[in-house]
């Protein structure tokens, strides 16, 4: 059992590490500073702008921001909608699957546009490997829309007094060629030599020794894994995702897949200090985030190394630890780990079945996701993070007497509302969604894979999925249907665009402001004591907006079994 | 929005190349010096073809038992059960497999059935098991099979697979590997 810990302590120091002289690159890319990749990237950059008439250098403002954002990510839908109801005629089609029901298109579609990757079908028969490469594209470009985004938000907090943001579709582009691509080229290789397939060819059938004869599905595997992790993305090629043996073959591949799923959100949050040149803000959000992230890893860590005492009843080894739903080659420490990075990081991606995790490691999962705010995907977190920060500035400074400021801007009535309306929504979508597919069981019972209070959290747990655009699932829920699709589809986009939408509009209205010296009389928001107020602030919104809903699912689910 | 719409179509058509050709062409490239020139990882016994990362079904007597799977061990799909922990027709189904267990290994005491092996994982595919989930039928392989367990035990050891680079992971042995061993013998 110790080589398991070790291994999760390794993957995560090893992140750590190099995240930071990562986030150094970041920063110079964003910052358009020289690097060794410019003459590799600057010409292919061009002419992807000269062929879209686009002037790069043309800097716009925050609403121009969000309106280029808004009109290309409308085309990728519309785009998805076509390739993935059309896939059954289209070419690259081997295996011949169907092309998928509108609803079902309609929720796929979306759901990698906003980087959740809700999967209602099975990579194996759901999608041909032409729809595999088109949701590739989405997995770089939707990475690519929420880095831009957040940098938006650097930019404008780094400002003095400004207008002009910086040019979205440079910045979109920018983050896909030079931090994801050649990331994933790397990351892409490693896994194709470590026996995950890349292949064109449809599915092999093999007769197995006992004499059964069974397909075996490959395809173009490494090339999709690579970015699927860079770009928190999650959507695996495979129904099983990680934990299947051809997208994750051996420990050194999950090392590398978690490893590729984390480096980034850690990356920007220092790329964040040295763009901005306050490194000591970056450590603080760092160490809040460390601190939300231990605090939910550690113990289901130790939950699932202890294993189901339903079944250490029944007289069993259990050296293993909760091991149904889990592979051997991974082990239930890495398993762990990996089902709290992945809802923390909005990957979605699971290397073991989130729905047969302990009850209260499926509470922590679903709380990592409520909290919605450690780590955070690719450039996302950042902006949630943000909301949080305006949050705790404008409470601490009622609290001390201060007029709010951050960064030298007042905190005024306009940007508080902004931010109360995107902290409010992520419960909202979430409670309600649940509520309303609660209210329907003749609909929705149907459904479920599990009895009881399991059964609830199998609903509880995909709202919040969809909330948190993160992706995975307690997957027994029979989702592709009607009600799933469509309920679940309009969550993703509310809680994919106001919560871009939101943190940028407030950075953008910052911006304008008059730029305010610090003085003595500024409250630090670089601080210890501030990031221990936003880790409050954090708690005190998920602890009452989630604790009753949670109850009635994984903690009464706990009760139950001693 | 009219300044954007065609922009944004004519971006999204050349990243679409880029990202969707270019970059897996690249890739793809790369992959033809990988083993197998990525077609997944393959061993050959007896003039037949097995994929050593898919797992495979294995209930007979004679051979080393893989764990209980959600999809048949049928890789044209996979998945888990997806039974919470607390669901009572689980656990009735995972008393019934030990109880099976029991049936076909006699002399085993049911503490020394790893939990692994009682439990589906979470592809449906796994290739692997404990080497504790392999010692704990050594006996029954031995008696069917009419060797001696001091040679079925050997192939445990020389197939075990030590954790990464001896320190991260768990260790593990493969299932089919172990099984072509035994038909070897």
């Amino acid at each position: 059992m110790n080589t398991e810990i070790l291994g999760v302590i390794a993957m995560y120091a090893i992140t750590i590490l190099m995240a930071i002289p990562f986030g150094k690159y970041i920063a110079k890319v964003y910052a358009g500073e020289k690097t060794l990749l410019d003459p590799v990237f600057n010409p292919i950059e061009n002419l992807f702008f000269r062929i879209s008439s686009i002037d790069r250098k043309v800097e716009m403002n925050w609403k121009q921001h969000m309106v280029a954002l808004l009109t290309i990510n409308f085309v990728w839908f519309l785009l998805g909608m076509f390739v993935l109801m059309n896939q059954g005629w289209l070419p690259l089609n081997p295996d011949g699957n169907p092309g998928q029901s509108a609803d079902l298109a309609f929720n796929t579609s979306i759901s990698f546009v906003v980087n959740c990757n809700l999967q209602h079908y099975s990579g194996e028969s759901g999608v041909s490997y032409l729809s595999q490469l088109f949701l590739m594209f989405l997995h770089f470009v939707s990475a690519g829309t929420g880095m831009a985004a957040a940098v938006v938000l650097f930019i404008a907090l780094k400002e003095k007094t400004a207008e002009k943001l910086g040019n979205f579709y440079n910045l979109m582009v920018v983050s896909c060629t030079r931090i994801l691509l050649p990331a994933s080229i790397l990351v892409a290789t490693i896994l194709a030599f470590n026996g995950m397939p890349m292949t064109f060819e449809g599915k092999d059938s093999i007769i197995t020794m006992q004499g059964d004869t069974v397909g075996v599905s490959t395809g173009p595997v490494a090339a999709f894994i690579a970015i699927k992790h860079l770009g928190t993305n999650g959507g695996g090629f495979y129904g099983a995702n990680s934990a299947h043996p051809l997208e994750n073959p051996n420990y050194l591949t999950n090392m590398v897949e978690m490893f590729s799923q984390m480096i980034i959100p850690l990356a920007m949050i220092f790329s964040l200090g040295y763009f901005l040149k306050r490194k000591k803000m970056a450590w603080m959000i760092f160490g809040v985030m460390t601190v939300g992230f231990l605090v939910l890893c550690v113990p289901t860590i130790i939950w699932e190394v202890q294993g189901n005492p339903a079944l250490a009843q029944m007289g069993v080894d259990m050296g293993a630890g909760a091991m149904e739903g889990k592979e051997t080659r991974i082990g239930s420490a890495a398993s762990g780990f990996w089902s709290i990075a992945t809802t923390v990081i909005s990957t979605g991606s699971v290397n073991a079945m989130h729905d047969s995790s302990m009850p209260l490691s499926g509470m922590m999962q679903m709380l990592s996701m409520m909290t919605n705010a450690f780590y955070g995907g690719c450039g996302a977190g950042i902006l949630n993070f943000f909301i949080f920060i305006i949050l705790a500035v404008f409470i601490s400074g009622l609290m001390v007497g201060r007029t709010p400021e951050f960064l030298g801007k007042k905190i005024e009535g306009r940007e508080m509302k902004i931010a109360m309306i995107v902290a409010l929504l992520h419960p909202l979508l979430i409670l309600a969604g649940t509520a309303l597919a609660a209210a329907f069981p003749a609909i929705t019972s149907a459904n479920l894979n599990n009895p009881g209070f399991h059964g609830f959290s199998e609903m509880l747990y995909e709202y919040t999925s969809s909330a948190a655009n993160n992706g995975s699932g307690f997957e027994g829920l029979g989702d592709n249907n009607p009600w799933w699709n469509i309920t679940t589809g309009f969550v993703l986009i509310l809680s994919r665009f106001i919560p871009i939408i939101g943190p940028v509009a407030i950075a953008g209205l910052l911006a304008k402001k008059k730029y305010i010296p610090e003085s003595a009389g500024t409250l630090r928001t670089d601080s210890a004591t501030f990031g221990m107020m936003v880790l409050a602030v954090i708690v005190i919104i998920t602890a009452l907006s989630f604790f009753p809903s949670l109850t009635l699912g994984p903690i009464a689910e706990y009760f139950s079994m001693r | 929005m009219k300044t954007n719409i065609f922009p944004a179509i004519k971006l999204t058509i050349i990243t679409l190349i880029f990202f969707s050709v270019v970059y897996p062409a690249l890739i793809w490239a790369v992959a033809q010096l990988a083993p197998n020139s990525g077609h997944g990882e393959v061993v050959t016994a007896n003039g037949k073809k097995y994929y050593s990362n898919i797992g495979q079904t294995f209930t007979e007597d004679q051979y080393f038992n893989s764990r209980p799977s959600a999809v048949g061990y049928n890789a044209a799909g996979s998945g888990g059960s997806n039974k919470g922990p607390s669901n009572p027709e689980y656990l009735s189904v995972v008393q019934a497999r030990i109880d099976t267990f029991l049936v076909h290994n006699p002399g085993v005491s049911k503490k020394d059935i790893p939990v692994e092996l009682v439990t589906a994982s979470g592809s449906g595919l796994d290739p692997d098991i404990s080497p504790k989930a392999a010692l704990v039928q050594v006996k029954r392989i031995a008696a069917v099979r009419k060797v001696a367990e001091e040679k079925v035990k050997q192939i445990i050891d020389s197939n075990t697979e030590k954790p990464l680079l001896g320190l991260f992971g768990p260790e593990k042995v493969n299932v089919l590997s172990l099984n072509i061993a035994l038909e070897k013998l």
